[in-house]
């Protein structure tokens, strides 16, 4: 049985009776995902000449970035005059000062190579009337340190993520980067505390893979799909984050939930904020512009933390359109068909397809959907993986780097701006590839893998696969999303998280009556979706065990019973461990750095946050 | 006399029909294609009874439905459920289509939804698209530059992106190059229409700079000239795009290029 691998160890195991086989595969890199963050990662150290795979659970193109419509920011100036540093502090102001400062200067300091570097790969932009990259305002960003709004955000009409997803993926090509499609990671191979590596399944033919790497790459996004309504594709379930969580490191900042505050009635498809960027405005069931009481300078682009809870407050209040008076009105009927055609063509189609609305015409029915998660895996802005030991809250977890929405860096803090989150992908996916082209020597031996290096994750496929309890995982993933959309939403409350608390650890306990009835490996999907339940539903535990914790109002975090942010006690970052055996939750802190990378900017000291 | 058979499972045979759920008053009929590539046995179709005052108003809502209430079993691809990634491609109501952006009620009567067409089939709905990317991955789709990059954007003027537009929006979902005769006839040397798309987004874009080499690497009677317009292509994709336009486009550079 113990034939032995050229991993040094053996490839074949008995799990439950049954046996099962790697194959085995050594790189320089494996990033799993393929997203905007992993094929720049993927391009970065693949142009560097290391042995590159990329493991994804979807065809690259299928990424849900190829779903971000309203552009990517960076402080070009080529529709007036703008500066990285002004881009900085929108950031810092949009984090509600949670976000690490040194990171957020990395960001905005290397935002415009970035985009410079994605045209130069084909990225089909719109345009200026100079031939310039076309950039629209966004929510948020402003000139002169808050004092103008900004058009900062490039835009290829409203299909930005498609474009630029596209374009990476014919990039990536170019060199010699080996794609494992629709290979789904299982977990981890971590040995004392360092990764080594990651476990996959085939879905095309079933076999299983072990993939030893100097470099593990996380790329694997959000896990929006915790939630009952999220803009977020079916696929994104965070699995990267549950592996983290696995390997007994922590996640950050998870109470943090981004709302979007467009995403269509009923349906949760995203309408862009660069409607409003174009000029489109929310109104109430009296018609007013109830943006302009709530934020009187910015108005319909305050930041999406402050435009939800602004449209949650009129909806309570009784304010809300439609029959049941549960949602809002987002009005682009004013704006030039012309510039419809030209500039918001891809959510136009949506609202028809998805409200029945034509938008020349009728307001589209909207309502804050889950979006984005602020939180994932603490990284520093080389993309490498940060845990806490000994009271050493910058210990890096040799082998494993974090990139995208996937990592917690971090750059977004309590709220991210939008517009922000494509170019974290694409700036910390290039910082990610250099990192590994600078500490990686080509080709230098591996170690031996330990010798029951991925038997846990047989453990883990084997138990799912052969499950036979009596709730389906469909049930299961119900009432988890429930309990999500209900007791960890816009506004929150000690009660409401409390019972939040009591609710998820309960779906968590069900957990072990799952039921799977495929018990097949070639495209199990039953399977897969149940291996995904269990990826989500420990995110979902430690996002609400999280904001039970957290005492006050920040960014997204809004507390009723604490309406106020806290500098003095709650200016630090939440890392969340989970014990999956006794299946309990601890929390720790990080501080938060309060310092810039460079002396080209000073930090930016915590005032109030108005709009 | 010579006697012809069909290849090894492409026979389908009526599958089981599913019990209605209970209590539901407004029911909808799909039939679906199942083949389990793990038992000899042949396709089958399976039906399926949709509630749909407990169901979303989308095809892709319909199998969610049925995946979640009835037959977790069933296999197809998904992901954004909002028309742009691509995934949930398949032959519904005898048309290729997104399930995500077709509306259960345009389709009159049962919902009988295939793979995409003259795919090899992994599962039930999922076909092998392998030879359908590679065929992708065969015209270099990215930008071509010998010029050295400026320091900022390479400069395009609204007139030349314009020319992008009803090619790059183009989502690789495979509907058109599955509906077309000849690349079922042809579809190991003819590059079918979403590549041939794909190909035409790089030729006209004004920054790229091997409309030679481009068009070198397509002059071939098969990897083009297969086209025949038969127009499926354009009839069927789900973005609204039209395929054998971009290929006339480029059958027309093809002589252009000889004077």
């Amino acid at each position: 049985m113990a034939e032995t691998s050229k991993t040094g160890t053996p490839s074949s195991f008995t799990v439950g009776g049954r046996a099962y086989t790697f194959t085995d595969h050594t790189f320089d890199v494996v990033v799993v995902g393929a997203g905007g963050a992993g094929l720049r990662a993927v391009v970065g150290a693949s142009e560097a000449g290391l042995k590159t795979a990329c493991i994804t659970k979807v065809f690259p193109t299928r990424s849900h970035t190829v779903a971000a419509q309203g552009g990517i920011s960076a402080a070009l100036g080529n529709m007036g005059e703008d500066d990285w540093r002004w881009h900085m502090y929108d950031t810092v102001k949009g984090s509600d000062w949670l976000g690490d400062q040194d990171a957020i200067e990395y960001l905005c300091k290397n935002a415009p190579a970035a985009v410079y570097e994605l045209e130069h790969w084909g990225v089909p932009f719109s345009r200026t009337e100079a031939g310039k990259i076309y950039q629209r305002p966004f929510g948020g960003m402003t000139t002169n340190y808050g004092e103008g709004r900004a058009q900062r955000t490039c835009a290829a009409a409203d299909r930005t993520g498609h474009a630029i997803l596209h374009t990476l993926y014919g990039q990536s090509l170019r060199y010699s980067a080996e794609f494992f499609i629709e290979y789904f990671a299982i977990d981890l191979i971590m040995e004392d505390g360092v990764c080594r590596g990651v476990v996959a399944l085939s879905m095309d033919d079933g076999t299983l893979h072990r993939f030893r790497a100097h470099k593990t790459v996380l790329a694997t996004g959000g896990y929006g799909r915790a939630y009952f309504s999220c803009t977020s594709a079916h696929t994104c379930t965070g699995d990267g984050n549950a592996m983290v969580l696995r390997a007994g490191l922590p996640l950050q900042d998870m109470e943090f939930v981004q709302f979007h505050p467009t995403g269509i009635y009923g349906a949760g498809c995203l309408i862009t904020e660069g409607s409003r960027g174009e000029g489109g405005y929310l109104t109430n069931s009296e018609g007013e512009r109830f943006m302009e009481r709530y934020a009187p300078s910015a108005k319909d682009l305050a930041s999406r933390d402050v435009v939800s809870r602004a449209m949650t407050m009129e909806i309570r209040e009784g304010r809300g359109v439609g029959k049941a008076k549960d949602h809002i009105y987002l009005h682009l009927d004013h704006l030039d068909p012309k510039i419809l055609a030209e500039r918001l063509p891809g959510i136009s189609e949506s609202a028809k397809i998805f409200a029945g609305v034509d938008v020349t015409r009728e307001p589209i029915p909207v309502l804050p959907t889950v979006h984005y998660n602020m939180g994932g895996i603490p990284t520093n802005y080389y993309g490498e993986v940060l845990t806490k030991v000994n009271g050493d809250p910058d210990h890096v977890v040799p082998g494993l780097m974090a990139i995208g929405e996937a990592a917690c860096v971090s750059v977004h803090g309590a709220n991210r701006l939008g517009s922000n989150s494509l170019i974290d992908l694409v700036v910390f996916g290039r910082a990610a590839g250099a990192r590994c082209a600078e500490t990686i020597e080509r080709g230098a031996r591996q170690a031996d893998l330990p010798k029951d290096a991925g038997l846990s994750s047989l453990d883990r496929l084997d138990r799912f696969r052969h499950a036979s309890g009596s709730t389906p995982t469909a049930e299961l993933r119900l009432d988890m999303q429930r309990t999500m959309q209900n007791n960890c939403a816009v506004f929150r409350t000690g009660e409401v998280l409390e019972e939040g608390h009591t609710l998820i650890h309960k779906v968590w306990s069900g957990t072990d009556d799952i039921r799977v009835t495929d018990r097949s490996l070639i495209w199990n999907t039953d399977l897969v979706e149940a291996l995904e339940y269990d990826n989500l539903i420990v995110q979902a535990v430690v996002t609400m065990d999280s904001a039970v914790n957290r005492q006050e109002s920040r960014g997204a975090h809004a507390r009723e019973d604490f309406p106020d942010r806290d500098d003095k006690e709650w200016m630090k970052h939440t890392l969340a461990f989970v014990d999956t055996n006794s299946r309990t939750v601890s929390i720790d802190y990080r501080p938060v750095h309060t310092y810039t990378m460079s002396n080209e900017i000073e930090y930016i000291a915590p005032k109030a946050r108005v709009y | 006399m010579v006697q012809l058979t069909l290849p090894k499972n492409s026979k389908m045979v009526e599958g089981k029909v599913w019990p209605k759920p209970a209590g539901a008053t407004k029911l909808k009929e799909f039939r679906i294609y199942r083949w389990d590539p793990e038992d000899a046995s042949n396709p089958r179709i399976d039906t399926y009874f949709v509630d749909m005052d407990d169901c979303g108003p989308m095809v892709l809502d319909g199998l969610i439905w049925i995946k979640n209430k009835v037959d977790p079993t069933l296999a197809f691809r998904r992901s954004c459920r909002e028309g742009i990634c691509g995934s949930c491609s398949m032959n519904i109501d005898g048309m290729n289509t997104l399930a995500c952006t077709k509306g259960m009620d345009e389709v009159k009567g049962a919902v009988k939804i295939y793979p995409l067409p003259h795919m090899a089939v992994i599962k039930d709905l999922v076909p092998d698209l392998t030879t359908f990317y590679a065929q992708h991955r065969s015209i270099e789709p990215w930008l071509h530059t010998s010029t050295p990059a400026p320091e900022t954007e390479w400069k395009q003027s609204r007139e030349d992106r314009e020319k992008l537009d009803g090619l790059y929006e183009c989502i690789l979902c495979a509907c058109c190059t599955t509906s077309c005769p000849s690349y079922w006839w042809n579809g190991d040397r003819y590059l079918g229409p979403a590549t041939l798309l794909q190909a035409y987004r790089w030729l006209i874009d004004s920054r790229d700079e091997a409309t030679g080499e481009r068009l070198d690497n397509l002059e071939d009677p098969f990897r083009l000239y297969r086209c025949h317009t038969i127009m499926n292509c354009a009839q069927t994709c789900p973005k609204g795009l039209n395929p054998a336009k971009a290929i006339a486009e480029i059958k027309k550079m093809m002589v252009e290029r000889r004077f």
